[in-house]
């Protein structure tokens, strides 16, 4: 099963290969509340400014977004597709719409969803080097050397990233390759999720006539574009409060190091506004966008809202609420995410970090105040993210509930190398049982 | 008392309205900005551009995809109007009335515009040749003038031309003026050559200039006789030069068994040359006649054949003479 999971992410790197050479990429985020879809053109690597600084977009130009479109995502529920046919169906008014603007036709699609469990794991190996030089091989044989939990069946790896290279005493490496040393250790962060979503989602996109070419969870997308560089560097956590999910991810020294989800997000803000309103979800959801907040003040007892009504009845079409009372019914829940998050971030030993920063994306990080309550209960530096700006973005999809497709963008045009990105060495396959046996005869006797 | 209006939508401020495919995005509504090549998918199958589910079926997407392909757009774009052009052309070309029409349309314009004042040659020049030859020429190139200039072959002509035997090279052009202009280099007469069948006038590469009645008309010119005499005619006329000093003697150059050269001079005398290098044995019996005399006297043949062994034939008088000198030297002793 590792070898087939292996197999399929280097068919997938290779697909990618062959979308930058075509030079088109579609990107899609596929949501709980909407699936969006972002279709790119590579047209060379950026360079740099004159003077040798790094501009605005870092170097990120290498690619322009020629199309865009979102739509309402029907059928996922908790980042994870519950029904396929819906999905589908969903999939294809974003992808069809995207290619309409770009006026071309895309094959190959990268996507990324939230659901689906993540679960982190970190891996350290360390292996005696054959030669003085760290070469390409013994990086895939220090990698190869990880001892891999057991993660459970049903469940595949989405990322497995080194995060940390070791030659000798010397820790910290990015790169350890053409270095001298003698032994070589790694420290790899490693993300399960339920491989049925995986398959799920493959099989969509499948069925909408295209070539996966990536999968990554949106967690680690939308850190990538909503946390800037020191911030990705110096540790942060980015929490991205999406429709059904609220996804938190940990960055250190540029490399994700903890992803997890919470499966609560603005649907269950909105469905609680419903039920305590008694309204229909779509009004609920209008109420909860143009007069949400979670900080109710002694104006908000006077302001009344109109939350109407279409059934002929003449006093329950005039019903009206203050906005105290939805804040009242917010705030509760608002508050149950954050607590929720704060336990994960714990879980992770957030606070044993030295920087602390902590960034709100996403499209429920919208509601009013939700940084003063945030600082109040995950800690004073909070700040609220935006996505990084990217050429021919529309102004439309600059919002923070766009971080994760913008991210993902940002992923296919300068993907992190991940474990399968380098060979395993040859003879693990085949010595592996005869080493085994070996091993097995000299601890036994 | 409960406020009329409570709703609090907030107020955007933007600086300028969106536009475009931003507006588009903002309001979710399909934009139909330019339909550049484009099917629409829903309207094809008939239905409602605006409906509940805004996912396109299965076809209209596969369809749309289809089109937005480059190579289906550029075959769509470019193949099919040629396709189109080319199936309009081949159909009416189809019909065997229209082509010839269109043939015989073509030709008239073409005969307009060959048939224009401009074009036309009126008559023939002919410069360089002599009265005799220029009849010639008008003879072997019929053109009834008026002509276009655009049916005369100007090449052709000249082959015509040169291929007369008296004409060595000739240019043909058509000047300004509708003049055909013809320039002849006759070919002129170095030697006779006189044969069994004829008397004829050769050039000096020996090619044949002129037949003619009697050798009397061109006294001027040596003679050369014997079968093969004209393929040699520059050595005949080296030989010739060489028996300048022999004056009105020399008669002629007679070529014997199509391999060497006999001179001929009056009184019936001859010198028989060799094949090869013939004028040095001539030079050789010149320089023996200035010293001696020898063709003064009564010599019928010297014979240089042999080059180590010259040999001499007197006249049957003189060898008689000689004999009854001996004979009468010897009876007197």
């Amino acid at each position: 099963m590792m070898t087939d999971l292996y197999q399929s992410q280097r068919a997938m790197r290779q697909m990618r290969r062959q979308a930058m050479q075509r030079g088109v990429v579609a990107i899609l985020d596929v949501g709980s509340s909407k699936i969006s879809c972002l279709v790119l053109r590579f047209d060379g690597t950026g360079r740099l400014s004159e003077d040798n600084s790094i501009g605005s977009l870092a170097g990120q130009t290498g690619f322009r977004v020629i199309g865009a479109a979102t739509t309402r995502s029907r059928g996922v529920q908790f980042g994870e597709v519950t029904a396929m046919q819906e999905t589908e169906r969903a999939i294809r008014t974003a992808l069809q719409a995207a290619q309409k603007m770009a006026d071309i036709r895309v094959d190959h699609v990268i996507a990324c969803f939230s659901g689906a469990n993540p679960r982190s794991y970190g891996l350290d190996a360390q292996v005696d080097l054959e030669g003085q030089v760290v070469s390409e091989a013994e990086v895939g044989r220090v990698l190869n050397a990880c001892d891999v939990p057991d993660y459970g069946a049903g469940r595949e790896v989405l990322h497995a990233q080194p995060v940390n290279f070791a030659l000798d005493n010397r820790s910290g490496l990015i790169d350890p390759r053409g270095q001298m040393g003698q032994t070589l250790a790694v420290d790899m962060h490693m993300l399960t999720v339920d491989a049925v979503a995986i398959q799920n989602i493959v099989r969509c996109i499948k069925r909408c006539d295209l070539e996966l070419a990536g999968i990554a969870n949106s967690a680690y997308v939308s850190g990538i574009s909503a946390l800037v560089e020191d911030e990705q560097e110096l540790g942060a956590a980015c929490i991205d409060m999406g429709g059904g999910t609220t996804s938190v991810s940990i960055f250190m020294k540029k490399h994700m190091i903890y992803a997890d989800c919470v499966r609560m997000g603005g649907d269950h803000v909105t469905s609680d506004i419903s039920m305590g309103l008694g309204v229909p979800a779509n009004v609920a959801e209008r109420i909860k966008t143009f007069n949400g907040g979670v900080h109710a003040t002694g104006a908000d007892d006077r302001d009344l809202i109109d939350i109407g009504g279409d059934t002929g009845d003449w006093e329950h079409d005039r019903r009206t609420v203050s906005r105290a009372e939805l804040i009242g019914i917010m705030r509760p829940r608002v508050e149950e995410i954050l607590e929720e998050v704060r336990i994960r971030l714990d879980a992770a030993g957030f606070d044993h970090l030295p920087s602390q920063q902590i960034v709100l994306t996403g499209g429920g990080s919208q509601i009013m105040g939700l940084d003063g309550l945030a600082t109040r209960i995950l800690g004073q530096r909070v700040r609220l993210g935006r996505p990084l700006r990217v050429h021919g973005l529309p102004q439309s999809a600059t919002g923070p509930g766009f971080s994760s497709v913008v991210g993902l963008s940002l992923f296919a045009a300068h993907p992190q190398d991940e474990w399968w990105d380098f060979e395993i060495p040859v003879d693990t396959y085949a010595a592996r049982p005869f080493k085994r046996a070996v091993r097995w005869f000299r601890d036994n006797w | 008392m409960r406020p009329l209006k409570a709703t609090r939508a907030p107020v955007i401020h933007r600086s300028k309205p969106l536009e475009g495919p931003d507006a588009d995005f903002a309001s979710g509504e399909r934009h139909e900005t330019e339909p550049k090549l484009r099917l629409g998918g829903v309207k094809l199958f008939g239905r409602k551009s605006q409906r509940f589910d805004p996912a396109p079926s299965r076809l209209s997407y596969r369809l749309q995809r289809w089109m937005l392909t480059p190579g289906i757009r550029r075959g769509l774009k470019y193949g099919l109007p040629i396709l189109a052009i080319c199936a309009a052309t081949g159909l009416y070309f189809s019909a065997e009335d229209r082509r010839v029409a269109v043939v015989a349309y073509v030709n008239d314009i073409k005969t307009s515009i060959q048939q224009r004042p401009e074009f036309m040659v009126n008559l023939m020049a002919i410069d360089g040749a002599g009265p005799n030859l220029s009849e010639d020429i008008r003879e072997v190139v019929p053109l009834d003038f008026p002509i276009s200039s655009w049916d005369l072959d100007a090449e052709q002509i000249r082959d015509t031309i040169t291929g007369l035997d008296p004409v060595k090279s000739a240019t043909v052009r058509i000047r300004p003026g509708g003049i055909l202009q013809v320039d002849v280099v006759e070919r002129q007469p170095v030697v006779v050559w006189r044969t069994r069948s004829g008397t004829e006038l050769l050039d000096e590469t020996g090619a044949h200039v002129e037949r003619v009645a009697s050798r009397k008309d061109h006294a001027t010119l040596p003679l050369i006789a014997g079968k093969g005499a004209d393929e040699h005619v520059a050595e005949a006329l080296q030989l010739l030069t060489t028996a300048r000093s022999l004056g009105a003697r020399v008669r002629g150059l007679v070529r014997i068994g199509e391999r060497r050269w006999d001179l001929v001079l009056d009184r019936g005398q001859r010198i028989m040359l060799p094949t090869d290098r013939p004028v040095r044995a001539l030079e050789r019996v010149l320089a023996v006649n200035e010293v001696q005399d020898l063709l003064e006297r009564d010599v019928a043949v010297v014979d240089m054949r042999l080059g180590q062994r010259p040999t001499i034939r007197m006249t049957e008088a003189a060898s008689e003479d000689w004999w009854s000198t001996k004979t009468d030297v010897s009876s007197r002793q």
